[in-house]
């Protein structure tokens, strides 16, 4: 693997093997030693153009635990254009000798535009780039089901049969994007709940299945239910009328949450706004996921570092 | 290219017990506090073969397990990414036991190293004693076996190449040149 | 100066000598003596092309192109004359600014530069810029847009598309609803949901598109449509045509040619507005362009400096630069698949133009008395078109490292060579003849 840009591009075959080796690395963070010397000297650079404390961290953690230096490098705020401050930064970056880069921006694609450039020779890691997609938040999102569902005995699974239902913003959610193409791939069927407004154009081409009535999609009974931050900004661009409608629509309130099979998982990428799409029985149940999700997004990070950053040199990448 | 066969099953077989006869030996009467851990691929299986002929010898005596290296090598950038392995540490951890390592070819030393540093992130043993099937030469560190199986003086453009039935379906160590 | 072209291919089918002198074209069999001779067998000849659609980016942004180095890329591209767009800085929008853009146009000599004069003052969409004065000043406007913006106040359009009638001008409208594009990047469509860039559905233009050709019938005025990118833009049009509405319509070179698909590694080469669309918008494109539903092919050429492109997809400026190639891929697109002829060639990109233009002429290329406005094009030559093929200050060019067909040999505008043997003629010599002619 030389850059992580998307799931879209990842293959079966090496979707699995980074969620066995972050089954390794959940190993490392249950010892008491959960230090690994793996990434000695290399640079691993937090280039974030967003501010995301919980992503960040999550790499950092990641990045520590497997010996890596890490250097938080935060690009908002610079006085710089937009443009030039992305290939500036990327050539001060490769100057720096950074091994690896995890982007973190506003704009679709911009961890690609890093990697096609030729301005820096890293490893590029996409952690999340505008509406398009989030790789290591779905990969979690995937490790999460399987290991609930499987256990110890998770490594080498699939997700073949597995059904999950995403609720909310999918237009403007790179995690939901994200998960629908891993999920897809692992074998899980996906379907998606929102209003119309909310949906992206062509949709009806994903590998899904779409529902505007998340009642619906919560008698049919899924293995897991992935609820979607909603900004209440959304409603000024006429995406739907108030909070109260959309709560009342498509949030997981006490009632839906009852009618939910016992053992529904009920995921959520955080951070929650508890009681709009999500009330705080759910949040807060045995069958919530939410905390597992955040300690497995080290895990994860931790995989995905590990296989970019070791392995022959390719395509050449300076040794 | 040519494969010449230096250990038949049997030769591996008789190997493996007189290395588990000679670790009991080297214990004494501490053979309980024993935990053999193989490195894997084939050296995990080396190990569980010694802990079956150290139970039948002296029960109690066959504690076994895996310890993974692969995190731990210092020579990532120059072999092909590999997944790590599992480690399993058996439930009465390491801590104050003496632990044998287990792998199939003592070469560079570097592996051994690397299971050095591993063990340390995983307690502190009493002692660590290293056990191998075969014992080629050309080390690049001061670490030497404590029990060989065969050595096999070699030069460096020969391979030497150990198959077991549990993960090659056939028993034999052959050198290619 | 005296040209004699000899064995010239006309776009008719012809094969011909041509003698130019004193600007114009001369009977060829007398008087030919002392004349330079260029050879022209195997070459078609077809006559000097007319953007209507350009950004010179001067005054203001001259990083981006110069009115001489977008000259020298319309020479390299078979162009005479074009069509300067008012976006500039200050804007077009009076007589001192278009005048000034005119006479550097003169002074270079590449080619004649007609400044577009701007709708709304400083392009603001809010209140009429003095079109009459530009019409009389010295630049002589004729088309006037806010062209990079829309017109998109119903009652301002309304009374420009009445108001340039006194003038016998023409309304080019750059069709885009402002509020069903905030933000937009691509074509909207499944691509650009999974991409995740906000979508440009092609409602906003057909929307706009719709109502002002009501308008247009209404007032019963000329309107030009700019850039048609799809194919419901073209069901609008021959709808109106149909109807007897004064409409004409433009399609650029590399809608003819590009589709959305290219979006898909976010490179911003090739990020334009109108965005590039799907492929059954380019053949709808290329059908219209055919039967005459789209008038004229114009290239929107439109230069931007490295840094502006050198950025993610939502960060890089929109556009293209097109003089170079337009040729070539209208050979690709249009010629090589059949559906134009030269004939048709010469109308779409030189004698159509120039009329919605009302740029005296360009009506009877190459009958004698004519201004020699003509280029010689080899339409067997191939090339990989890269930055060596560019003569502007812009290399987004979405053409970069493809194989296209077609170079132009020669060029002459006014009766002088500004390309001659596929290269371009220096900018003192050009001067020169331009000066001589003013005399
Ligand atoms: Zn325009």
């Amino acid at each position: 693997m030389r850059h992580l840009l998307s799931t879209r591009d990842l293959d079966r075959e090496t979707a699995i093997e980074i969620l066995d080796v972050a089954e390794d690395m959940a190993d490392v963070a249950i010892r008491e030693v959960k230090k690994l010397p793996t990434l000695r000297n290399k640079t691993v650079i937090n280039l974030f153009f967003e501010d995301s404390t919980r992503t960040r961290t999550s790499f950092e953690l990641a990045a520590k635990r497997l010996s890596a230096d890490l250097i938080n490098f935060s690009a908002k705020g610079s006085s710089v254009s937009k443009g030039e401050s992305l290939k500036d930064t990327a050539q001060t970056l490769a100057a720096m000798g950074a091994d690896a880069v995890v982007i973190r921006h506003s704009a679709s694609g911009a961890p690609r535009v890093l990697a096609d450039s030729g301005w820096i020779d890293a490893a590029i890691l996409n952690a999340g780039d505008g509406t398009h997609e989030h790789p290591t938040q779905a990969l979690l999102d995937a490790f999460t089901i399987r290991k609930r569902l499987h256990g110890s005995a998770s490594r080498g699974r699939d997700l073949d049969g597995v059904a999950v239902t995403i609720v909310g913003d999918i237009l403007h959610s790179r995690v939901a994007r994200s998960n629908v193409w891993l999920l897809n791939t692992l074998g899980a069927s996906v379907r998606l709940v929102a209003p119309a407004t909310l949906l992206p154009p062509g949709v009806e081409h994903w590998p899904v299945e779409l529902g505007f009535d998340l009642d619906d999609a919560v008698d049919a009974g899924p293995d897991a239910i992935m609820m979607l931050r909603i900004q209440a900004e959304r409603m000024h661009a006429a995406y739907f009328p108030s909070a109260g409608e959309y709560s009342r629509q498509w949030g997981l309130d006490d009632e839906r949450f009852n009618r939910l099979r016992a053992d529904t998982m009920v995921m959520h990428p955080g951070p929650m706004n508890r009681g709009l799409e999500i009330s705080s029985r759910a949040a807060d149940s045995g069958q919530s996921t939410v905390l597992e999700q955040v300690a497995n997004g080290v895990s994860i990070r931790m995989a995905v570092l590990y296989l970019l950053l070791s392995g022959a040199v390719e395509q050449g990448r300076a040794s | 290219m040519t494969a010449r066969v230096v250990l038949q099953p049997a030769d591996i077989t008789r190997a493996l017990t007189r290395i588990s006869h000679e670790i009991l030996e080297s214990v004494g009467s501490s053979a309980s506090e024993l935990v053999i851990l193989g490195i894997p691929t084939r050296g995990v299986v080396l190990a569980q073969r010694i802990a079956a002929i150290l139970e039948s010898i002296e029960p109690g005596s066959g504690t076994v397990g895996s310890l993974d290296v692969t995190m731990y090598r210092d020579d990532l950038s120059a072999q092909p990414t590999r997944p790590p392995s599992p480690t399993q540490i058996p439930a009465g951890g390491i801590d104050g036991k003496t632990v044998v390592l287990v792998d199939d070819v003592l070469f560079s030393g570097r592996t051994i190293r690397a299971a050095l540093d591993a063990i340390g992130d995983h307690g502190r043993p009493r002692a660590v004693r290293l056990a191998v099937l075969v014992d080629r030469g050309h080390r690049e560190l001061p670490i030497r076996a404590d029990f060989v199986g065969k050595n096999l003086p070699t030069s460096l453009d020969e391979r030497i190449a150990v198959r077991l039935d549990e993960t090659d379906g056939r028993e034999e160590v052959t050198i290619t040149r | 100066m005296k040209l004699l072209i000899t064995g010239a291919t006309l776009p008719n089918g012809e094969v011909t000598d041509l003698l130019v002198e004193n600007g114009r074209f001369a009977e060829a069999s007398d008087s030919s003596k002392g004349a330079t001779v260029i050879d022209a067998s195997g070459l078609q000849a077809l006559p000097g092309l007319v953007d209507l659609h350009t950004h010179l980016r001067e005054p203001g942004f001259e990083q981006s192109e110069t009115v001489l180095t977008g000259s020298r890329a319309a020479a390299i591209g078979g162009f005479t004359a074009v069509h300067a767009m008012a976006n500039t800085s200050p804007v077009g929008d009076t007589a001192a600014v278009v005048e000034q853009v005119h006479s550097l146009g003169r002074h270079h000599g590449y080619v004649t530069v007609r400044p577009i004069g701007a709708v709304t003052a400083g392009l603001s969409g809010e209140r009429l810029s003095e079109i009459g004065a530009m019409a009389r000043s010295r630049a002589s406007v004729t088309v006037f847009s806010d062209d990079g913006k829309c017109v998109s106040d119903a009652l301002l359009m309304r009374r420009a598309l009445e108001y340039v009638k006194t003038f016998g001008g023409v309304i080019a409208q750059h069709a885009q609803d402002p509020r069903l594009t905030e933000d937009a990047q691509m074509n909207e469509g499944t691509l650009s949901g999974e991409l995740g860039l906000v979508g440009w559905p092609a409602v906003a233009e057909e929307s706009v598109i719709a109502r002002d050709v009501l308008l247009a019938q209404h007032v019963d005025a000329r309107l030009h449509i700019c850039h048609l990118s799809t194919a419901g833009s073209v069901e609008v049009i021959r709808w109106a045509k149909a109807r007897g509405i004064k409409v004409t319509a433009e399609v650029t070179p590399h809608h003819l040619l590009l589709t959305e698909e290219l979006a898909r590694g976010y490179d911003s080469r090739f990020k334009v507005n109108p965005p590039l669309r799907r492929d059954e918008d380019v053949q709808a494109l290329r059908s219209a362009l055919a039967d005459g539903t789209i008038d004229i092919v114009a290239t929107d050429h439109a230069p931007h400096p490295i840094e502006s492109k050198e950025a993610a997809w939502d960060d890089a400026s929109f556009g293209m630069v097109g003089l170079e190639s337009a040729l070539s891929v209208v050979q690709l697109a249009m010629v090589d698949t059949g559906m134009l002829g030269w004939p048709d060639v010469a109308r779409v990109l030189s004698s159509k133009p120039a009329e919605i233009g009302r740029l005296v002429g360009y009506d009877r290329a190459f009958a004698v008395g004519s201004r020699a406005q003509f280029t010689l094009f080899d339409p067997t030559a191939s090339r990989v078109f890269d930055v060596s093929s560019l003569r502007g200050k812009g290399v987004n060019s979405p053409y970069l490292g493809r194989q296209l067909p077609g170079r132009v040999i020669t060029t002459v505008h006014d009766g002088y060579p500004t390309v001659l043997d596929g290269e371009l003629v220096d900018a003192a010599t050009v001067a020169e003849s331009a000066g001589r002619l003013d005399d």
